[in-house]
Order: structure tokens, then C-alpha cells, then sequence
């Protein structure tokens, strides 16, 4: 593979990191009005992503940072031409980030139901916008942006609710896993379309990658059935890894209209030090996130409120 | 008006807003993480008092340093299309760098921080606060590198209208960088400096009027270590400042001159320290450690650029220079002189014993916010405006590098976003930290047996600092 390649390769695992990630944060801000009844279950329902969101959104920045290096006219390319969706997407995570980090400081509940809708919406609009922007790259079609918008949306609240499933305990835990069979009702539908429109034309490989993504994503939806939380996190994480796999695949090689890979790349002198670079430091990020998660591994339970204070 | 000019002021405000609350972020990390160390290694209460008290401000302030950062990484792209095609090769490394070595240490060990009070060995989350810190304090040292490069660009080529690195270490180690990087930072600790005195002091004042003092040792313990950090990192700011002077001097001599005001080249050149009051040769002293040597003036440079790179205008907005620059001496060596002050004022006596605190100067302490803050701003005012009108010196000029395919009505539509959000952000901000402030340490609950063992807990609980 030329250094080139690796790159794209970089930059689609960055990317995918972040949907991953994100892709639950994002669920877990949408459904915690939804799933939580009161003061002390919310608090449950956000601590659960309280300690991790920060470096998940990490992954963007990485992503976002690595394509200004190796790629800059796609970066360029890619932010300048969407603009206005980008600014939401930035507005998003801005009210989002504060709110998050503010909720359990502020003082009366009229400040809390502020960040509630600060959080709700700043996780809706970029779990939406995400994939209305990579839908409208591919399709330039406002129906193709919509449709990858809404699949997005789903997905990440599908992810979300099995993730809460997973890690909380109580009636949160029963409600997450009524939630996720709910969103699954868009997900999957949503999904088969902009799943199987991502490889058309493309290569029989493509196919293959893109036909996994939906069985993971129907295999998620049977394992949350029978109540499998583990593995069915395994599956809405796999189905989101396989579903960026395909999309990157179709982005290659134009991964912007009349823009080439190769004609986007810095140069090879650029991308070796920073193959290098990423090479070292990579295992280090995989391993002290990891730890992070181990460290919080246990489920979250409901608190009296006196001690949630 | 059009979209450039829209452009600069929406990276004006979203960077300088960016930047009121990065340097609280780069030295109160540290900051906190010395208190934390000083109960470590103590036992003492009042530490444990401390580092959750000032942990707890550092949070709210943390949360508005990440999220307006955010934006930062983005706007290259939005709005500065043709900058980010010609640089990226160059430029893009540091950033991409900054997040994979940086940005990752600094949020994921933070997390570990606020949430494994009890749920890590003591020893361990103390090293996560400090991982937190360290990650904080180089990622300013890979942007500033990016930014240095934009005023001395070193280590690449243009190929086909592109600036294509030939050399990453040249990059890192570039001279403007060497001074920049602790001139900013060590301003950096002299605002968090600041903002600790400035918090101590409204305490002090605050309990004597109340007639406790049952914290005062408290409060006199937290002020003396920030007066310190503030003195130190003051000294730190002054000698890499004059490095600097001397780079400009070789380097950027348009923003010399526009800093100084000076029009034409002159040997033996005055320091002006307002419009009409001159002391004779100082400049040349400061800039080059000569009083004889030719510093050059503003509409003579203007003129050798002209015939160098075309016609066209090469000065900076002169007045706005030179006026970043005085506010930023003034300010910057009034909260060092602040700091000295407090020390001499705090001093132990020889026979044990300390004196208390003049009520007088637990109110000048008040300043001790403002005027680094302020200082640190124009500093960047100074460094950016006096950049004009190149966004990669001698390379890329501003006018050429905004995007092309991005309409006034969008770039309009996002400075308003943004203004709009930030100036809201910005009310609450304030008022969560002065309402923190106001209510001083909040009594911590008693530990829960097993505290610190990590794993006896049989759950995880939603945990008090959040």
C-alpha cells in the first residue's frame, strides 16, 4: 500500500472511532429525557457516558486534524462546501459539551432542564447532520441527505439504548431495551436503503461490507430481543464499524466530487513522519481509553438523591 | 463589506474568545494538581479543601476551553478553503499531532479524574490529574508551533503552489516557536496566577466581613502558592519577551516597527513609550543589543515589500499594534508587580508567626483577574493584527486565503451564530463561577468505606463532582 492509501485507511479508523464512540454519547443525550424518570435516574442515565464523552469527541478532533494534514483540499473541500450543516454540527457539540459538563454544577432545576435540552438537542443535530453530510457527498441528492440523516439518527439512538441496556441496572436497564427495539423500527428499514445504496456500482467487495453492516444490524436487534446486552453492543458497534467501512470504501477514490485521493494528499515526506508518529502514539491512545472504560466497567445504579445531592 | 472581512472578524472573535479560557485551563491544571500532590504528600485538610474548590472552577472554565477549541480545528476549513489547501501539508502536522498526542491524554485522564475519586488508588488519580495537565500544556506547544509557522514559515518548499514540509523537526524547533511557546504558556500561569489570587483574596475579604477566619490559613496557603507560580511565571513571560523583541527584529520587522511606531528606518532608534515620549537608542538596545543598530521603519519596509512582492499595501493596522503592545506590557507587569507585592506583604516574620493580610490589599487582589486577562488578549492582538496582512509570512497574503466557494450570507450567518452563542455561554460562564466562588468549599460528604480500594463498591454511582 502506498502512504497514500494508509492514510485514507487512518483517517476512515479515526472516523469510525468516532462513530462508534460518539455514535452512543449521542444516543444516550437523545434518550435520557426519554428513559429516566426523575432527578436520580437521569443522573444515572448521563453518568454512564460522563466519564468517556470527552474522549470520544477526541476521535473527531484526531479525524478532523489528520485530514487537514494528509488531505488539505479535502478537508478544505469538504468543510467549505458544507458550511451551514457543519456550523450546526458545531453548534451542537458546543451546547452539548458545556451542558454535560455544567448539569450537575448548576443550582436550580429550571438550570437543569436547560442543559436537558442543551444535551438532547446538541446530541440530535450532529447524530443526524453526520450522516446527511456523508449522504449528500455521495448522492448530492437532498432525499439521499435526508434518508443518511435519519439513518444516522437512528442508529445512534439504537446504539445508545443498548449501550444503557447494558450498563445501567433497574428500570432504566428495562426501558433502554424497550427503546432499542423501538428505534430499531427506523434503523433497520432506514438502514437496508442507505446500506445498500452506499456500494452501487461499486465493487463486489463493497457489497460484501455493506451486507454485513445490515446483518450486524439485524443480528443487534435479535440479540437485544433476548436480551443478549452484551453482544448486542458488540453488534450496533460492529454494524456502525461495517456501515463507515462501506461509506469510506465508496469515497475512495473521489472522496469528494472531482476531487482525487492522490491529488488531495500532502506530500510523501509529510505522511511518512506522521505514519510514524500515529504508529507509536496509537497503541498508547487504544490503551489508556481502554483502561478508562475498564475503570468504569461496573453498571450504573439509580442513587438516592440525598447523596446525588 | 465582504466575506473576507467577515471571515477575519469571525476568527478574531471565536479565537480571542477561545483564548480567555485556555490559559486558565493550561495553569490552573497544574495548579490544582500541585495541591492535590501538596495532600498527597501531607495529609493536611485544608490542601484536600483546596483542590476540590479550585478542581471544581477549573471544571466549569475546562468545559468552555474544549468546546470553543472545537471550532478551531473546523474553521480553517470553513472559511479559510485556500489557506487550508496551500498549508495543510505543513501546518496540518502539528494539529493533527496536538490531537493525537494532546488532546487524548488531557480529556480522557481528566475523566478518570473527575470520576475516580473513589473508585482509583489515591497514588493513581493523582497521576490522572497530572496526565491531564501535561496533555493541556502540550497542546499549546503544538499550536503555538503551527502558529509560529505562520509568521516564519521554516522547513518546506513550494511545489506547484503548495508548501510541502522538507523537514518536521525544522517545524517543531523553529526559532519563533523556541521563544513563543514560554512566553505563552508562562502568561498563561500568570493569568491562572491571577485568577487564584483574585478568588483568595474576595475570600479572605468575604469571611472576615462574616467574622469566621476559621479558613484563613486556608485562603493564605492557597494565596502565597499563586503569588509565587505568578511571580515565577511572570519572570519566565519577561525574558522570553525580549527573546522575542530580538526575533522580530530579524524576523518580522514590519511588526517591530508598527509596535513601536516608528516610520522610518532609523540607527540608535527610541523606544517610544507613548506618541511623543521617547528614550533615545532604547529600541535598538532592545532589539538587537545594540544602541547603534538600524531598526527599520514601517513605510520603508512598505516600500522594499512593494518592490519585492508587487504593488499593494504591507503595513498592519498600525495604532491597533501599538497600543496591543503597551496594554500588554503595562498590564502584564502590573500582575507581576502585584505578585511581588503579596509576597513581601506575606512574608513570614523572623519569629514565627504571620502577618495577617491588610484588608487593603485583599482588595487589590481583586485586579489580579482582569489585568493578566487583558494583557494575554492583547498580546495576541499584538501578535496577529501585527501578522497583517499575511496569513503565512512572505507566502500567502489573508485576502487570498479565505474560501472562495463560501458566500458572505453563510459567513455572515455563522459570526452571528457564534457571537450570539459565545456572548450567552459567556453570561452563564461568569455567573456559575462567581456563584461557586461566592458560596466558597462546599462541605464534602464523608468518604465511604472502602474509598479508593476501586473495586468494593458493588455499583457504580453517580459521582459528586458531576
Amino acid at each position: 500500500m502506498d502512504l497514500t492509501t494508509v492514510w485514507f485507511v487512518i483517517i476512515a479508523f479515526l472516523w469510525t472511532g468516532y462513530f462508534v464512540l460518539e455514535g452512543f454519547d449521542f444516543g444516550v443525550g437523545m434518550l435520557a429525557p426519554v428513559l429516566s424518570r426523575g432527578e436520580a435516574e437521569r443522573r444515572q442515565v448521563l453518568t454512564t457516558i460522563g466519564p468517556v464523552w470527552d474522549g470520544n469527541e477526541v476521535w473527531l478532533i484526531t479525524a478532523v486534524g489528520a485530514m487537514f494534514a494528509a488531505f488539505p483540499a479535502w478537508y478544505a473541500g469538504l468543510f467549505s462546501g458544507f458550511y451551514l450543516p457543519v456550523l450546526l454540527v458545531l453548534a451542537g457539540l458546543i451546547v452539548r459539551g458545556v451542558a454535560l459538563e455544567w448539569r450537575g454544577k448548576v443550582a436550580t432545576a429550571r438550570e437543569r432542564s436547560w442543559c436537558d435540552a442543551a444535551i438532547f438537542a446538541g446530541s440530535a443535530l450532529p447524530a443526524f447532520l453526520w450522516g446527511a453530510i456523508f449522504a449528500a457527498v455521495l448522492a448530492d441528492s437532498g432525499l439521499a441527505a435526508v434518508l443518511g440523516g435519519v439513518f444516522t439518527l437512528a442508529l445512534s439512538l439504537l446504539h445508545g439504548a443498548v449501550f444503557l441496556a447494558l450498563r445501567t441496572e433497574g428500570p432504566v436497564r428495562r426501558r433502554a431495551r424497550r427503546a432499542a427495539l423501538t428505534a430499531s423500527l427506523a434503523a433497520v428499514p432506514t438502514g437496508v436503503v442507505a446500506l445498500s445504496a452506499i456500494p452501487a456500482g461499486g465493487s463486489p467487495l463493497l457489497w460484501a461490507v455493506a451486507l454485513a453492516a445490515m446483518a450486524a444490524l439485524a443480528s443487534a436487534v435479535a440479540l437485544t430481543w433476548r436480551r443478549r446486552e452484551g453482544w448486542a453492543f458488540t453488534a450496533t458497534a460492529g454494524a456502525i464499524a461495517l456501515g463507515t467501512a462501506a461509506l469510506f470504501g465508496a469515497l475512495w477514490p473521489e472522496p469528494l466530487p472531482g476531487i482525487t485521493v492522490a491529488e488531495a494528499a500532502s506530500a510523501p515526506y509529510t505522511l511518512g513522519v506522521l505514519t510514524w508518529i500515529g504508529l507509536i502514539a496509537l497503541p498508547f491512545v487504544l490503551g489508556y481509553q481502554g483502561w478508562t472504560y475498564w475503570v468504569f466497567r461496573k453498571r450504573v445504579v439509580s442513587a438516592p438523591l440525598s447523596k446525588v445531592g | 463589506m465582504e466575506a473576507l472581512d467577515l471571515a477575519r472578524w469571525q476568527f478574531g472573535i471565536t479565537t480571542v474568545y477561545h483564548f480567555l479560557f485556555v490559559p486558565l485551563t493550561i495553569g490552573l491544571g497544574v495548579f490544582v494538581a500541585g495541591l492535590q500532590t501538596a495532600w498527597h504528600r501531607t495529609g493536611k485538610a485544608h490542601y484536600l479543601t483546596l483542590t476540590k474548590f479550585f478542581g471544581k472552577l477549573f471544571l466549569i472554565n475546562f468545559a468552555m476551553g474544549v468546546v470553543t477549541g472545537i471550532v478551531q480545528e473546523f474553521q480553517f476549513g470553513m472559511n479559510w478553503s485556500e489557506y487550508s489547501t496551500f498549508v495543510g501539508d505543513v501546518f496540518g502536522a502539528p494539529l493533527a499531532m496536538e490531537a493525537l498526542l494532546a488532546f487524548f491524554l488531557e480529556s480522557t485522564f481528566l475523566g478518570l479524574w473527575i470520576f475516580g475519586w473513589d473508585r482509583l488508588p489515591k497514588r493513581v488519580h493523582l497521576a490522572t490529574i497530572w496526565a491531564a495537565a501535561i496533555g493541556s500544556n502540550l497542546s499549546a506547544y503544538f499550536i503555538l508551533a503551527a502558529n509560529a509557522w505562520m509568521k516564519h514559515p521554516v522547513g518546506y518548499t513550494v511545489v506547484d503552489g503548495k508548501a510541502r514540509m522538507t523537514d518536521l523537526w525544522a517545524v517543531l524547533t523553529n526559532s519563533t516557536a523556541i521563544a513563543q511557546v514560554p512566553h505563552v504558556v508562562g502568561a498563561a500561569f500568570v493569568v491562572a496566577g491571577g485568577f487564584v489570587i483574585a478568588v483568595s483574596g474576595y475570600r479572605i475579604l468575604r469571611e472576615r466581613r462574616a467574622g469566621g477566619g476559621a479558613d484563613a490559613r486556608t485562603w493564605r496557603s492557597g494565596l502565597r502558592a499563586a503569588l509565587v507560580m505568578t511571580a515565577v511565571a511572570g519572570a519566565v513571560v519577561a525574558g522570553t519577551g525580549d527573546m522575542s523583541a530580538k526575533l522580530l527584529h530579524e524576523q518580522q520587522p514590519m511588526k517591530l516597527a508598527a509596535a513601536e511606531g516608528l516610520r522610518h528606518d532609523e540607527s540608535g532608534a527610541p523606544f517610544s513609550v507613548v506618541p511623543g515620549v521617547e528614550i533615545p537608542g532604547l529600541l535598538s538596545i532592545l532589539a538587537a543589543n545594540d544602541p547603534g543598530a538600524v531598526i527599520q521603519g514601517a513605510d520603508d519596509i512598505q516600500r522594499r515589500f512593494a518592490a519585492e512582492f508587487g504593488p499593494g499595501d504591507y503595513q498592519p493596522n498600525i495604532p491597533a499594534v501599538f497600543w496591543s503592545f503597551r496594554v500588554m506590557i503595562v498590564f502584564g507587569m502590573a500582575t507581576v508587580g502585584l505578585s511581588l507585592l503579596g509576597l513581601w506583604l506575606t512574608r513570614r516574620r523572623r519569629r514565627g508567626g504571620e502577618r495577617p493580610l491588610p484588608a487593603w490589599f485583599a482588595r487589590v487582589c481583586l485586579l489580579a483577574l482582569p489585568l493578566p486577562t487583558l494583557a494575554v488578549i492583547a498580546g495576541w492582538l499584538l501578535s496577529e493584527i501585527g501578522r497583517q496582512p499575511w496569513t503565512v509570512a512572505g507566502e500567502l497574503l489573508t485576502a487570498a486565503s479565505v474560501s472562495p466557494g463560501v458566500s458572505l450570507t453563510e459567513v455572515a450567518i455563522s459570526l452571528a451564530v457564534f457571537t450570539a452563542l459565545y456572548g450567552v455561554l459567556a453570561v452563564a460562564e461568569f455567573a456559575l463561577l462567581t456563584r461557586y466562588v461566592k458560596a466558597g468549599p462546599q462541605e464534602e460528604p464523608a468518604l465511604r468505606p472502602g474509598q479508593g480500594d476501586g473495586d468494593d463498591s458493588p455499583a457504580l454511582q453517580p459521582t459528586l463532582m458531576y
